[in-house]
């Protein structure tokens, strides 16, 4: 369920962020600026890691909408954090296809790896993860994905995910982790 | 070795860059449709070439087009669905990955022929990779003249911008990607008016897929008549196909429409037949809406012809021992592979990707969920099989767009064909979770077809 956390979180925007958004509405008809709606979020969501009432707020009165229509938007598409995640997201494809060839291993695997269920950040918050529907890599699976820029990791094994883990810096983290819960 | 109309460069150093894409012939075919063609000549030769929609509907790609309305005084739009999200597709990513500038090129011959002056390539939000490839393409090739004002000195002026997604399947239909673009959630549109009517802020619009706009490249080159030499009866042309699941070699391949299904999957120039010396069970052809076949239905059609790969023979016997071409996503299970867990898989999915606009497909798709877990898991009783069947019809047909029948042909077609292994995980219902019910019969020969009775 939806839960808007932290509502009074404050996200200030840059002004290299107001000129990404004047670049992103030049693209419309000038009497269309709500189309930039979805780029716009996305660029906010790289800056903070997810999306607070507070910037939203700020959004809906730079495209001079209510701040409903940024809200339910924010709502309706997947990619859009209310709340804040681990640095790292790591986003598992869970769909028919790659679960032939072993996905949901690999997202035991990770589970029990990171020691957080889905959804779930690690106490250091550098870590969430969580299964998502079929990432349009089908011949490449399992597959795994990390936002902002959206790396991709093709035909993973155990041994894969340990190697990506440990190059974000998780063998520390884990550690720290598992002093933090235990 | 088939031809390759698409993907014949992909491997060529440096193939992303214009000037290279450029040193291989690219953007000839703007240079001739720009210079040489009017409007109506291209449609003219799109409609000869016989294309039809790769984004799953196969809809004739010219007559689309000519259906565009052309008012006074309105903008007309042509939008590119790069949204690719059906369980079971992934050759636009690949695409706009390998070659993004046959997609560019492909956007400017179709937005001269429609008339519009500002196009958009809505991309999948987590594609943000390719969002940036397709971003520096466009870059490319207006530094050199193929995009902006007074094109190629013709006069003719194209701005062409990506648009990025949110995440969401149904974003994949067009109305409802009309409605993303404009920066509202993807709640598809309820039909008339059509897009070619009032599409994108009510103005005349067409949404093709990124395939069937990198098609228009070949065909412009070579001529509508050459293109539609290639392929079978009405599949002219060459498709690209995904193929995932259990193939020794999984991955994109561009077929001449009209190769056999067995050839596909067995033989070294495509999958080379299925991993780990397994047997198959069943495919799903083209992608996860389309119904489910077992293996001696997708090898052979009813009447004991070899089934090929293309929009007539893949649909070959209709819903009742057919399936469909769709988007060409070609999923293979081989013999350790649970129906019913992909069925549940298949049905979860289209119950999170569900709008919730229509009663039947919000609350149909959930249902179907529920009762397909509880089947998978040894809870369920043999009513529930047809309860199934009973849910997926009252959606069917039912709902304002097609996610709907989508979401109910998965299932529907998994019960008609392997009803028995339902039926086991019912009554069976702890060693349902400890093995699978395996190949069975699934693979078994067809029965000789009855024969005409001469009346
Ligand atoms: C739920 C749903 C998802 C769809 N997803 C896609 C998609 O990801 N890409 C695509 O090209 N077409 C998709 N389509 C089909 C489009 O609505 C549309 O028919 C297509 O983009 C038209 O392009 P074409 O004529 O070139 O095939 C989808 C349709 C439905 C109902
Ligand atoms: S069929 Fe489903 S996805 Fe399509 S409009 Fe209705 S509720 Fe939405
Ligand atoms: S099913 Fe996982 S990428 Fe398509």
């Amino acid at each position: 369920m939806l839960k808007i956390e932290e509502t009074t979180v404050v996200h200030e925007f840059s002004p290299r962020m107001y000129q990404q958004f004047q670049e992103i509405v030049k693209r419309y008809p000038p009497e269309q600026p709500k189309a930039a709606l979805l780029p716009i979020l996305h660029v906010v969501q790289a800056a903070f890691g997810w999306l607070s009432v507070d910037g939203m707020d700020k959004v809906a009165s730079y495209l001079d909408i209510q701040p409903i229509e940024v809200y339910e938007v924010a709502s309706f598409y997947t990619m859009y954090f209310l709340r804040p995640q681990g640095k790292y997201m790591l986003e598992v494809c869970r769909t028919g296809p790659c679960c032939l060839v072993g996905a949901e291993k690999i997202m035991k695997y990770i589970e029990h790896k990171l020691g957080v269920k889905e959804g779930e950040v690690t106490p250091d918050g550098l870590f969430s993860w969580r299964g998502v529907e079929c990432l349009a890599a089908c011949g490449f699976a399992p597959v795994l994905q990390i936002g902002p820029e959206y790396t991709f990791y093709e035909n993973l094994t155990e041994e894969k995910v340990d190697q990506l883990i440990e190059k974000l810096g998780g063998k520390r983290s884990i550690e720290a982790n598992q002093q933090l819960t235990n | 070795m088939g031809r390759k109309l698409l993907l014949e460069h992909i491997d060529v150093e440096g193939i992303q860059t214009f000037d290279v894409y450029r040193s291989k012939g690219g953007y000839a075919a703007v240079e001739k449709a720009l210079k040489t063609l009017t409007p109506e000549e291209i449609v003219e030769e799109v409609k000869k070439s016989g294309l039809r929609g790769r984004g799953g509907a196969g809809f004739p790609t010219g007559m689309k087009w000519s259906f565009l309305a052309k008012p006074e005084g309105k903008p007309r739009y042509l939008v590119c669905n790069a949204d690719e999200s059906e369980p079971g597709t992934f050759k636009d990513r690949f695409l706009m990955t390998k070659i993004p500038h046959l997609l560019i090129e492909g956007m400017i011959i179709a937005s001269f022929a429609l008339g519009a002056k500002t196009s958009y390539i809505y991309v999948r939000g987590e594609m943000m990779p390719q969002i940036r490839i397709l971003e520096k393409a466009i870059a490319e090739a207006k530094n050199a003249g193929f995009l902006g004002k007074n094109i190629l000195g013709t006069g003719y002026e194209l701005e062409l911008y990506v648009q990025p997604g949110g995440g969401a399947y149904i974003c994949g239909e067009e109305t409802a990607l009309i409605e993303s673009l404009e920066g509202k959630r993807g709640n598809p549109r309820i039909k008339p008016p059509f897009p070619a009517i009032a599409g994108l802020w009510g103005c005349p619009t067409v949404v093709n897929n990124v395939e069937s706009i990198a098609a228009v490249v070949p065909i412009i080159r070579d001529g509508g008549e050459e293109y539609a030499k290639i392929g079978i009866g009405r599949s002219t042309g060459t498709k690209l196909i995904s193929a995932s699941g259990n193939l020794v070699k999984p991955g994109i391949y561009e077929i001449e429409l009209g190769v056999p299904v067995e050839e596909f999957i067995y033989s070294d120039e495509f999958c080379g037949g299925i991993a780990n010396g397994k047997r198959l069970k069943a495919v799903v052809a083209g992608g996860s809406s389309v119904p489910i076949l077992p293996a001696n239905l997708i090898t052979k059609t009813i009447n004991q012809e070899a089934r090929l790969m293309s929009y007539e023979s893949l649909s070959d016997g209709g819903f009742a021992t057919g399936s469909m071409m769709g988007s060409g996503g070609f999923i293979a299970f081989d013999e350790d592979q649970c129906i019913v867990r992909n069925t549940w898989n298949f049905a979860r999915f289209y119950h999170h990707e569900s709008c919730g606009q229509c009663s039947p497909c919000r609350e149909g798709t959930g249902w179907m969920e529920k009762v397909l877990h509880r089947l998978e898991y040894g809870h369920g009783k043999l009513s529930d099989i047809d309860l199934l069947v009973d849910v997926s019809k009252k959606i069917e047909g039912n709902t304002i767009c097609p996610l709907g029948d989508a979401a109910a042909w998965p299932v529907a077609s998994a019960i008609r064909h392997f009803r028995d292994e339902f039926e086991w995980h019912v009554t069976e219902p702890r060693l349902c979770l400890e093995r699978n019910y395996g190949l069975a019969h699934y693979a078994d020969p067809l029965p000789k077809p009855e024969p005409a009775v001469a009346v």
